[in-house]
C-alpha cells in the first residue's frame, strides 16, 4: 500500500515541479496574466517542440539503459537534409520522409556500433556527434541552406495561420507522437522488452529477448524521432543550418532525467520527459520575461537537473 | 525414464579444462544435487545443461525437456512488476499489444497454484525479499513450461525460515513431475532436499548415487580427494599474549582480545555481529563506547577506517564482491590497495597458495576461494596485527576452507590477534579458542571454547538475553 502510494507520489513529482516553476515565474514577472496568456503559452509550446520530440526518442534509449549524445548533430544533419531536399525536389512530404529515414539510419548505425562492435553507448554516440555534425557541414557546404517557402515552414511557427489550430501544428504532432510512444512503451511487447533490457540485460537475454536486434531497433526508432525534430528545426529557422542544435543533447537528456528517467536504465516515462521539457521551456521563457540574462537561466537549469535527480534518489533510498 | 542426460561432456576454456567427461541422468520429479568445490566445474556444467555453452565433446540429450536456469542473483528485472517478470519473453499479446487482463490472470493463477496468493502481480520485484524473489523466478520457470529447473546456490543469501519455504516450493515443483538440479555447498541442506547426488571434482563426475547410502565424510572425501579430518587440521600450540584490543560498550559489546588468540563470534544472521565489526573498524558511526587498541584509547566517534588501519586493524567483509574486491583491477592492485608498496607480494601469493595465472590478471579471473585469499593477503600485506574476519569461508569450497583455517591458525601462532565471525558451528569449534555469542545486538561474555557446547551456543544465540555480559 505504502509502496504504491509513494510511487504514485514520485510519478506526480514532475507535475509538482512544473506547477512550482509556473507559479514562481508568474509571481516574479509581476504580470501573471501576461506570463500565462495564450500568446505566451503558444510561444513556450512552440519553443518546446524540438526538445520534446527529441525527448520522446531519448526516453526509449535511456529506459533501455543506453544514451545518445548525437541528437544535436542528428537534428542539424536532418534539418540540412530537409532544406536540401525541398530545394532539389520541391516536395515537402518527400523531404520529411527522407529526414526521418536519415535520422533512423544514423540511429541504426549507433545501434550497430554499440552491439556488434561492443562500444559503450556513451562513446559510440560521442563519435556520431562528431561524424553527423561533420557530414551536415559538408552537405551544406559549410553554409546555411536556403529552402523555398513551403508548408513545412508552418509546422513550428509560434502563431499558426489557421486560427482553429490554436497552437502550431508541430505541437499537435508532438502530442500525437508522445501519446503513441507512451502507449508503445507501456502497452506493447516491444515496450516491455525495452524496460527489460534496461533493467537487466543478462536476464533479458536469458528470457529469449533478441537484445541485439532490439537495441538497433530502439536507436533507429529514436533516430527517426530525431529526424522529425530536425524537420521542426528547419521549420523554425526556415533554412537548413549545419551548426544548429549544438548542445541540444544535454537539454533532451535533462528533460528525460527531470521526468524520472534513470541513466542506469529500467526507469523513465514519456509523460515525465514531456513535463521535463516543459519545465525547462517555462524556465527559459520566465527568465526572459523577468529580464534575467542567459547565464542565470543556465545556472538555474543546471541546478534544477541536480535537484530533481537528488530528490528522486532520496525517494528511492527511502523505499 | 530419463528426461535429460549427458554423456562424456568435455569443455575447455583456453588451457583450463572445465569439464572432463561428465555423465548424468535426470528422471522426472527428482531433485539431483550437484556437489563440488569451487572450480570443480559446477557453473560450467549448469551452463552446458541450460544450453548457454556448447560442449566441445560429448552429447547432451535434451529429451523433451525445456530447461530453466535460476542463477544466483542475475535473472530478475528489479524495476518491473512480478507479473512482468514472470511472463517476460512470453507476454500474452494481440498484434504486439499486451493483453493485460490475460497477463494478470495468468500470473494470479500461477501464484495461487503455487500457494503464495499473498504475492501481488503488481509488486515491484526490486522491493521484494530475496526469498519472494526466488518464488518469482520459480513461477517464471513454470510459466515457461520448464521440465527441468537448474538452481545455482539458491540459499546462499537466505535465512533459515526462507530456506524452509524454498524447499517447500521445490517439493511442489517436483510433485508436478518437474526435475530440479540443485547446486549448493551445504551438505545438511542437500540431504534435506535431494535424494540423488553427483559429485564433481576437477571437471569429472567422481561419484553419483543415492545420498542415503553415503556418509558425509565419504562425500567430502570425494569432493576434495582427501579425508575429512584434514579439513580442520591439527591445532598448532599457541600462547595467549597480552591484550591488544579492548572494546568497551561499543555497539553493546565489551570484550578483550589477546595476541595469539582466535576469538569466535557466533550468533544468528542479523544478530548484530557484522554491525559490531563495522563499528569497530569505523565503517558505521555508533554513538557511544570506546576501544583501546594496543594501549591507545579511542572513543567511538574517533573510529575511522584510516585511523584503525594505521593502528594495525584489518577487516575482511562478509561480502567480498561488494565490499572487498575491485573487479576491474589486477590481483596485484587488489592485494596492494591498502599499502601500495608492491615488492615481495610474490611471497604472499606463495604463502597463501593463491592460484592465479598472472598477478597482472584481473582479480575476477580467479575462483571465489582464491579471491578470498587475495583479500586476506591484502590485510597481511598492510601489516595488520588484529584481523577482523567476517565469515571468512563463506561461499568457499571445502578444500580452500581447510587452507584458510590452517592460515588463520598459523597467523595466530605468529602472534596475530583474530576475531572471526561465523555462522557455521563446526568451524567455530574447529578453529577458535575463545567464543562469545551475539544475541539481538548484545554480546555474551567471552569463554574458552571448551566451556561451550553446540547446544549452549544455540541457546545463547536464540535465548532471552540472560547470557549477555
Amino acid at each position: 500500500m505504502s509502496v504504491a502510494g509513494s510511487s504514485t507520489l514520485r510519478r506526480l513529482a514532475p507535475f509538482a515541479g512544473l506547477a512550482l516553476v509556473i507559479l514562481v515565474f508568474a509571481v516574479l514577472t509581476g504580470a501573471p496574466e501576461q506570463y500565462l496568456s495564450i500568446p505566451n503559452l503558444r510561444i513556450v509550446l512552440a519553443q518546446t517542440v524540438i526538445v520534446a520530440i527529441g525527448a520522446v526518442g531519448m526516453t526509449m534509449i535511456i529506459v533501455s539503459g543506453g544514451i545518445d549524445l548525437s541528437v544535436g548533430s542528428t537534428i542539424a544533419l536532418t534539418s540540412v537534409a530537409t532544406a536540401l531536399t525541398i530545394d532539389r525536389s520541391g516536395s515537402p512530404a518527400f523531404a520529411i520522409a527522407l529526414a526521418i529515414l536519415l535520422g533512423a539510419a544514423v540511429g541504426a548505425v549507433n545501434g550497430l556500433v554499440i552491439t556488434t562492435l561492443r562500444v559503450v553507448p556513451f562513446i559510440a554516440t560521442l563519435g556520431m556527434l562528431g561524424v553527423a555534425r561533420g557530414v551536415a557541414k559538408w552537405a551544406a557546404g559549410e553554409m546555411t541552406v536556403a529552402a523555398p517557402e513551403t508548408w513545412i515552414n508552418e509546422l513550428a511557427v509560434t502563431f499558426p495561420s489557421q486560427a482553429w489550430m490554436v497552437v502550431a501544428p508541430g505541437v499537435w504532432i508532438t502530442i500525437v507522437l508522445a501519446v503513441a510512444a507512451s502507449l508503445a512503451l507501456q502497452r506493447t511487447v516491444f515496450g516491455r522488452h525495452v524496460f527489460a533490457i534496461g533493467s537487466n540485460e543478462v536476464a533479458a537475454r536469458a528470457c529469449g529477448i533478441a537484445v541485439t536486434r532490439m537495441k538497433v531497433a530502439i536507436y533507429a526508432l529514436a533516430g527517426s524521432a530525431f529526424g522529425l525534430a530536425g524537420v521542426m528545426q528547419m521549420s523554425r529557422l526556415r533554412q537548413g543550418d549545419p551548426t544548429v542544435a549544438a548542445g541540444a543533447e544535454l537539454d533532451i537528456i535533462a528533460a528525460v532525467v527531470i521526468g524520472g528517467g534513470s541513466l542506469s536504465g529500467g526507469q523513465g516515462s514519456i509523460l515525465g520527459a514531456m513535463i521535463g521539457a516543459l519545465i525547462m521551456a517555462f524556465l527559459r521563457n520566465g527568465c526572459q520575461q523577468v529580464g534575467w540574462p542567459n547565464y542565470i537561466q543556465e545556472i538555474i537549469i543546471g541546478a534544477i537537473i541536480v535537484i530533481a535527480v537528488a530528490l528522486e534518489s532520496r525517494a528511492r533510498a527511502r523505499n | 525414464m530419463t528426461i535429460f542426460s549427458l554423456r562424456g561432456v568435455r569443455k575447455r576454456f583456453g588451457v583450463t579444462t572445465a569439464l572432463d567427461g561428465v555423465d548424468l541422468d535426470i528422471t522426472p520429479g527428482e531433485v539431483l544435487a550437484i556437489i563440488g568445490e569451487n572450480g570443480a566445474g559446477k557453473s560450467t556444467l549448469l551452463n552446458v545443461m541450460a544450453g548457454a555453452l556448447a560442449p566441445d565433446q560429448g552429447t547432451v540429450s535434451l529429451g523433451t525437456a525445456d530447461v530453466a536456469y535460476i542463477r544466483q542473483e542475475l535473472s530478475l528485472f528489479p524495476h518491473l512488476t512480478v507479473a512482468e517478470n514472470i511472463l517476460m519473453g512470453r507476454e500474452p499479446s494481440r498484434f504486439g499489444v499486451i493483453d493485460r487482463a490475460a497477463a494478470a490472470a495468468r500470473t494470479r493463477a500461477l501464484l495461487d497454484e503455487f500457494g503464495r496468493p499473498e504475492i501481488s502481480p503488481d509488486d515491484i520485484v526490486g522491493q521484494l525479499s530475496p526469498a519472494t524473489r526466488q518464488v518469482v523466478e520459480i513461477c517464471r520457470a513454470l510459466a515457461a513450461n520448464a521440465r527441468l529447473i537448474l538452481m545455482d546456490e539458491p540459499t546462499s543469501s537466505l535465512e533459515r525460515a526462507d530456506v524452509v519455504r524454498l524447499f517447500a516450493s521445490i517439493r511442489k515443483v517436483c510433485a508436478r513431475g518437474i526435475a530440479v538440479v540443485y547446486v549448493s555447498h551445504f551438505l545438511e541442506e542437500i540431504r534435506e532436499i535431494a535424494a540423488q547426488a553427483l559429485v564433481l571434482r576437477d571437471g569429472r563426475s567422481v561419484w553419483s548415487g543415492s545420498l542415503d547410502e553415503i556418509a558425509d565424510e565419504v562425500l567430502i572425501r570425494h569432493m576434495i580427494g582427501r579425508p575429512v579430518e584434514a579439513v580442520f587440521g591439527d591445532a598448532q600450540p599457541r600462547t595467549r599474549g597480552e591484550v591488544v584490543l579492548a572494546v568497551q560498550s561499543l555497539a553493546n559489546a565489551t570484550f578483550e582480545l589477546h595476541r595469539g588468540e582466535i576469538l569466535g563470534i557466533a550468533g544468528l544472521v542479523g544478530s548484530g555481529r557484522t554491525e559490531l565489526l563495522r563499528a569497530l573498524f569505523g565503517l558505521d558511526a555508533v554513538g557511544h563506547g570506546e576501544v583501546i587498541i594496543r594501549a591507545e584509547r579511542l572513543t567511538a566517534q574517533r573510529l575511522s577506517p584510516i585511523d584503525v588501519i594505521q593502528r594495525g586493524l584489518g577487516y575482511l567483509s562478509e561480502d567480498r564482491r561488494v565490499e572487498g574486491l575491485f573487479p576491474h583491477l589486477s590481483v596485484r592492485e587488489n592485494l596492494t590497495m591498502t599499502r601500495l608498496d608492491g615488492r615481495d607480494i610474490g611471497a604472499w601469493i606463495e604463502r597463501l597458495r593463491i592460484k592465479a595465472g598472472d598477478i597482472e590478471d584481473s582479480v575476477v579471473t580467479l575462483s571465489g576461494g582464491n579471491q578470498q585469499k587475495v583479500l586476506i593477503a591484502r590485510l597481511l600485506h598492510q601489516g595488520a596485527e588484529i584481523l577482523l574476519l567476517d565469515q571468512p569461508t563463506r561461499g568457499i569450497d571445502v578444500g580452500t576452507k581447510a587452507e584458510i583455517y590452517d592460515l588463520i591458525r598459523a597467523l595466530a601462532a605468529e602472534g596475530k590477534a583474530i576475531v572471526m565471525v561465523s555462522s557455521y558451528l563446526p568451524e567455530v569449534f574447529g578453529v577458535c579458542d575463545h567464543l562469545a555469542v551475539m544475541n539481538r545486538g548484545g554480546l555474551s561474555a567471552v569463554r574458552p571454547i571448551d566451556a561451550w557446547t553446540p547446544d549452549s551456543v544455540l541457546e545463547a544465540a536464540i535465548g532471552g538475553g540472560s547470557v549477555a555480559a
